[in-house]
């Protein structure tokens, strides 16, 4: 008797196990402890909260690409990924504000200054250190951060400045579903989401430069041994993240507003998506950050009613994500569809 | 000899403090098969390495009559180098149709897509598996697709490193058919670091034998079959 319930509940539990079977069981748990709060709090405000949370989902997914993409290449986190994108939206701010650029061709010259400024990275200071030793490389990336941030401070001052929005941003500019708001900006964001998914997939499935980088990416010594330049390729690869890095940081930047730290506040939720998703997956980190961004706004929003902990407020989410990495890392270090082992970091 | 494919001369090499080749001197001639024998440790990779500049060199490595120590690994393929490294250096996530495509990464033709066709002629399973991760295949499947793959870059000079490791007798068998037909059809040349010195001799026109890092023994292949110091060696007789 008891052999036989082994037997029939083995396919379960090995299904489980698995990114997808881990996804379901999240998903369920999260939809049994919402189901009192929707009841208290009525379907218009949950319905509310998931479209403020698909925002910061896309924004998140956008930014952990970026991580995915350098993390792929050289299983290295690029801590200065922050500050390129923070500076990149900077750029863009002053392109815009102080000399007229239109704000998305602001975007674009934004993404392609600092996509310079990563390869140029990438070149002077990543390249001449021996990419399996993680140490110095890992922190390279913290000094440049902190050199980034004390420049931006430098340049544009400490204090908080506007960022105008790429999306028409009225605050009639909405949808009303069963009354919750459902913002243009939000449907904007996640159009640009959608189409920079496309695009790498692109990039990467389709084109020369994108086979030479899924190469490196899978086995260094092989790309080299059929001709690959594997330095041009990370550099590639750190050209590519960085312009991605400041797209995200422009679609976040209207909401949070820009200051020398705002990225570096926001890459935390990024991280955590990329750990529970795999932090060598794209696919994986976009399904990643939107269950960080509507866990998030799930928890801000009603976390304050459970008793003893409406002290921790909007600090909740962070907290909360710092949680997720730990647990992911313990339990399922790849993520839920990530390959490589963690201990190469 | 005829013209010169490979020609290693007064070659050192070095992983950091410690020294793997001393003053090798070694010849393979156009169209020519030369194996390369000696126990673990040898120096039997690092010579291929030392090849593909994939290690600290010195001394002079000339192919086809260009010098390349000191050049990088990147333009050493582009004169038709092709390397098929110890455990065969697939790339795992890739699908088998990516990995031949990674494998002409140098060439600008547009003949690519028949080379595939015509690899996947040669070897059916790799036709079977085209979709599939290169990492879901077996090892010999993987070993194939390893020799599919350098020889998408048109190789005027195959180096290949022990490529019956950890395969089945029957596979190492036809592999090495496979190497002896490419050989007579395609006319390249190639060096073949091999432990199975008994099936290596038998496709190799010459051989030599290393032992600490230098060359200890060079002759012909059948002269290495019958040499007493290679039969006790590695012939197992």
């Amino acid at each position: 008797m008891t052999a036989v319930t082994t037997k029939s509940r083995g396919p379960f539990l090995t299904w489980l196990k698995t990114g997808s079977g881990i996804l379901t069981a999240m998903m369920a748990v999260i939809v049994i402890a919402l189901i009192p709060a929707i009841i208290q709090g009525g379907l218009k405000l949950f319905l509310q909260r998931v479209f403020d949370s698909l925002n910061n989902g896309a924004v998140y997914a956008v930014t952990a690409i970026a991580l995915v993409i350098i993390f792929k290449a050289t299983t290295l986190i690029n801590f200065a990924g922050a500050n390129i994108a923070m500076f990149g939206a900077y750029v863009c701010w002053w392109l815009n504000t102080s000399y007229g650029f239109p704000i998305w061709i602001a975007v674009f010259v934004a993404m392609g200054t600092m996509a310079v400024l990563g390869s140029l990275i990438e070149r002077t200071l990543i390249r001449p250190f021996d990419v399996n030793d993680h140490l110095p490389v890992v922190l390279i990336t913290f000094g440049i951060a902190a050199i980034l941030e004390a420049f931006a401070g430098g340049f544009w001052g400490l204090e908080f400045h506007k960022f105008p929005s790429p999306f028409p941003s009225d605050p009639k500019d909405r949808f009303t579903i069963a009354g919750a708001f459902l913002r243009y900006e939000t449907i904007g964001t996640l159009i640009v989401m959608g189409l920079m998914i496309f695009g790498i997939y692109l990039l990467l499935n389709k084109t020369k430069v994108g086979l030479a980088f899924r190469a490196v990416s899978s086995n260094v010594e092989s790309a080299r041994l059929v001709g690959v330049r594997t330095g041009r390729t990370l550099q590639f690869g750190w050209a590519l993240a960085s312009a991605l890095g400041v797209l995200g940081a422009c679609l976040v930047a209207k909401q949070t507003n820009l200051e020398p730290a705002f990225m570096a506040k926001l890459v935390i939720f990024a991280f955590a998506a990329a750990t529970l998703g795999g932090l060598d997956s794209i696919g994986g980190s976009v399904i990643g950050a939107f269950i960080v961004a509507v866990v998030q706004s799930m928890l801000t929003g009603y976390g304050q009613e459970i008793p003893g902990l409406g002290w921790l407020k909007s600090n909740f989410a962070l907290v909360l994500a710092f949680v997720l990495i730990l647990v992911v890392l313990l339990f399922k270090p790849a993520g839920l569809y990530g390959t490589r082992r963690i201990e190469r970091v | 000899m005829s013209e010169l494919m490979l020609k290693m001369a007064g070659v050192n090499a070095r992983y950091g403090a410690i020294q793997v080749l001393r003053d090798v001197n070694l010849e393979v001639a156009k169209g020519e098969v030369v194996v390369v024998l000696g126990a673990n440790g040898a120096g039997k990779t690092t010579t291929l390495r030392a090849i593909c500049s994939m290690v600290a060199t010195t001394g002079s490595i000339q192919i086809a009559g260009t010098e390349v120590v000191g050049k990088d690994t990147a333009d050493i393929v582009r004169m038709q180098v092709a390397h098929v490294p110890q455990g065969r250096g697939t790339f795992p996530e890739l699908s088998v149709t990516d990995n031949l495509m990674v494998g002409a990464y140098t060439r600008k033709d547009k003949e690519v897509q028949s080379d595939i066709d015509r690899w996947m002629d040669a070897f059916p399973r790799l036709r079977e598996r085209r979709t599939q991760a290169a990492g879901s295949l077996s090892g010999g499947e993987q070993q194939m697709l390893a020799v599919a793959r350098a020889m998408m870059c048109r190789p005027q000079l195959l180096l290949l490193d022990e490529p019956s490791l950890g395969l089945a007798p029957l596979i190492i068998e036809d592999l090495f058919r496979r190497f002896g037909e490419i050989n007579r059809e395609t006319g390249t040349t190639m060096l073949v670091v091999e432990q199975n010195a008994n099936l290596a001799l038998e496709i190799a026109n010459r051989g030599y034998v290393l032992e600490a890092g230098e060359v200890v023994l060079q002759g012909s292949a059948d002269d290495l079959r019958t040499n007493e110091a290679v039969r006790e060696a590695y012939l197992g007789a």
